[in-house]
C-alpha cells in the first residue's frame, strides 16, 4: 500500500471517529467488547480550534470563531501509536478514539472496521441520508406569473 | 470613574441565591434539562454559539439555562469560558460549497441546479399562535422525498462566474488577523471585518443592514444564495503532518450579488457581499452581508455617502454586544467619588449663579 493510500484510509477513520454522534463511540466501543491496554502519550485534553470561513465562499479565510476540541495521544505496547482530535469536550471518546486509530494500524484492524467504524460509518450515511431525504421534499419550482401588462 | 468599594458580601451573597431560586422557578413544574434547551431551543442555542464565538451546543444550552433565558447573559458566560481554552490551532477554510444543505434558495435565479431547497423555515407560515403546542399535541413528522446522486450543490455566484460577470474573491494562504488575540486596529481588513460582523450582535448587524436597504448607504443587494446546512471542519494536525477532519458543524451562509458600475481598473460587474453564521441564522446572514458590502466602499472606489453602515469604526466598535452591555451596564456601579465630584460643582455653581442674581437684583 502506498504512503498517500495510507494516510487516506487514516484521514478516512480518524474522520468517522470525529464525526460520531455524541455517546455513540462508547456505545459502540462497548458492544464491540475489545479491550486494549496502553500507555498515554498525551492524557486527553480539552481546548478550542479557531474554525475558518472563506471570505465570499471562495476567496482568503477569516475567522469564523472556536469550537471545543479534545485531544489526545496514546501507545499501545506493540509501539503503534493512535491520535485523536475530535469536537467536544469528552475525554472518554477522544481516549476511544485514539485507541481505535492505533489499532487500525495493527492486527485488530479488521476486527475494529467490522466491529466500530462500519456500524459509525453506516450511522452517519443513515443521518445524512435522512436530512437529504427531508429537504429534497421541500423542492420547489416558482413561476414568474405573467402579469398581463404587455 | 469607577471607584473600587468594600463590603456587602452578606448582601451579595444573598443576592445570588434569590437569583438562582428565582432561575429554579416554581419547584412543582418540572425542570429544564440541558438536553431539552439544545433540542427544543435549538434556535437560541444558535444564536450563543455565534455571538459567544464558540461552537458547542451543550455548553450554549447550560449557558441559557444559567442565565435564565437572557441570552447575551449567555453569550458573556460563554465568552468568558472560552478564553480559558488553549488554542490547538485553526481548521482550514471550510467549504461551504461542499455543504449538505438542509435549505438553499436564490433569489436571483429562478431553475438553479439542484433545485431551491426550502428546509425548515418559518417563511410562508401565517404566524399565527398555534395553542396545539401549549397543549401536548404530536408533532406533524416531516415528509421524505427520493434523493437522486449526490446532494451536494454547488455554489449559485459560480454560474455568474462562469460568465465573467461577478468578481473573483482574490484567494490568499495569508493567516487571517484574529480580534481575539490583538486589539482591533482601525483600518480593518475585510477578514477583521467579517469575524466581528459573525460574532456581533444579531439586532446591532439586523438594524444596520437595514439601514442599507433604507438608502443609508448605496447597497441594492439581491440574494444570490442563501444556504444553511453542515460542513467538515478540517484541520492540519502537526503531530501527523497531514489534515484531518474534527468535526461536522451547522452553518448558515449567504452572498448578495450587487451591481458594481465598475472603476478605472475593473469592468462593470456583480459583486459580493458575504455573511456565515454559526448554526442557524439567516437574518444574521443576510444582513452580514449587506454590512460587508457596505463596508467595502473604498476599496471598491464607491462615494461615501457618511451613512453609518458605511463608517467601519461606527460599526465595528459598536457591534459587539459584551462590550456593549459591559460599558453601558457599568454605569449602574457605585460611581460615589466621581458624583461627589459633581454635586460639588453643581453647589459652587448654583451659589456663583444666585450670587450674581442678588447682586443685579441690588443694583436695580
Amino acid at each position: 500500500m502506498s504512503e498517500n493510500t495510507e494516510t487516506a484510509e487514516r484521514k478516512g477513520w480518524m474522520a468517522t471517529l470525529a464525526k460520531a454522534p455524541d455517546g455513540l463511540l462508547a456505545k459502540t466501543w462497548a458492544q464491540a467488547g475489545v479491550t486494549q491496554d496502553f500507555e498515554w502519550l498525551r492524557a486527553p485534553e480539552i481546548g478550542a480550534v479557531m474554525v475558518r470561513g472563506a471570505m465570499g465562499g471562495t476567496g482568503g479565510a477569516f475567522n469564523l470563531g472556536e469550537i471545543t476540541v479534545t485531544r489526545c495521544a496514546l501507545r499501545l505496547p506493540d509501539g503503534a501509536v493512535g491520535h485523536a482530535y475530535i469536537a467536544g469536550r469528552d475525554r472518554k471518546a477522544a481516549e476511544i478514539a485514539a485507541l481505535c486509530d492505533a489499532l487500525m494500524q495493527t492486527e485488530s484492524a479488521a476486527v475494529v472496521r467490522a466491529r466500530i467504524l462500519t456500524p459509525l460509518n453506516d450511522v452517519l450515511h443513515a443521518k445524512r441520508r435522512l436530512k437529504a431525504e427531508k429537504a429534497a421534499a421541500t423542492k420547489v419550482d416558482f413561476f414568474t406569473l405573467v402579469r398581463g401588462e404587455d | 470613574m469607577y471607584v473600587a468599594v468594600k463590603g456587602g458580601e452578606k448582601a451579595i451573597d444573598n443576592a445570588h441565591a434569590w437569583l438562582d431560586e428565582l432561575r429554579r422557578g416554581d419547584t412543582d413544574i418540572p425542570e429544564m434539562s440541558i438536553a431539552q434547551i439544545r433540542s427544543q431551543l435549538a434556535l437560541s442555542v444558535d444564536r450563543v454559539m455565534a455571538e459567544g464565538s464558540l461552537y458547542d451546543p451543550d455548553l450554549a444550552a447550560l449557558a441559557i439555562k444559567q442565565s435564565r433565558g437572557d441570552l447575551i447573559e449567555a453569550i458573556f458566560l460563554i465568552r468568558a469560558y472560552r478564553t480559558t481554552l488553549p488554542r490547538f490551532g485553526g481548521s482550514a477554510p471550510i467549504k461551504t460549497a461542499d455543504m449538505a444543505c438542509m435549505r438553499r434558495i436564490s433569489a436571483t435565479f429562478k431553475d438553479v441546479p439542484g433545485g431551491q431547497v426550502l428546509g425548515p423555515t418559518f417563511d410562508y407560515t401565517h404566524r399565527l399562535l398555534d395553542f396545539k403546542l401549549a397543549a401536548e399535541g404530536v408533532p406533524s413528522k416531516a415528509e421524505k422525498a427520493g434523493v437522486v446522486g449526490d446532494e451536494v450543490k454547488p455554489h449559485i455566484t459560480d454560474f455568474l462566474n462562469q460568465e465573467g460577470l461577478i468578481q473573483t474573491e482574490p484567494g490568499s494562504d495569508a493567516t487571517p488577523p484574529d480580534l481575539t488575540r490583538e486589539p482591533l486596529e482601525l483600518p480593518a481588513s475585510r477578514a477583521l471585518r467579517l469575524q466581528a460582523l459573525t460574532r456581533g450582535d444579531e439586532g446591532f448587524v439586523l438594524g444596520m443592514g437595514y439601514s442599507t436597504q433604507r438608502g443609508y448607504g448605496r447597497n441594492h443587494a439581491f440574494v444570490g444564495e442563501l444556504r444553511i446546512g453542515d460542513v467538515a471542519v478540517e484541520m492540519e494536525i502537526p503531530e501527523l503532518g497531514f489534515s484531518v477532519e474534527i468535526a461536522e458543524i451547522e452553518v448558515s451562509e449567504c452572498e448578495t450579488v450587487n451591481q458594481f458600475a465598475g472603476s478605472k481598473t475593473e469592468p462593470p460587474q456583480f459583486t459580493r457581499g458575504y455573511g456565515l453564521v454559526f448554526g442557524q441564522s439567516e437574518r444574521k446572514a443576510i444582513s452580514m452581508a449587506l454590512l460587508d458590502r457596505a463596508l467595502r466602499w473604498k476599496e471598491l472606489g464607491e462615494d461615501n455617502s457618511d451613512s453609518p453602515a458605511q463608517d467601519e469604526e461606527f460599526v465595528l466598535y459598536h457591534c459587539d454586544n459584551i462590550q456593549a452591555t459591559g460599558f453601558v451596564e457599568h454605569i449602574k456601579l457605585p460611581h460615589y467619588v466621581d458624583f461627589q465630584a459633581e454635586l460639588e460643582l453643581v453647589r459652587t455653581l448654583r451659589k456663583e449663579a444666585t450670587e450674581a442674581n442678588a447682586q443685579r437684583e441690588a443694583a436695580k
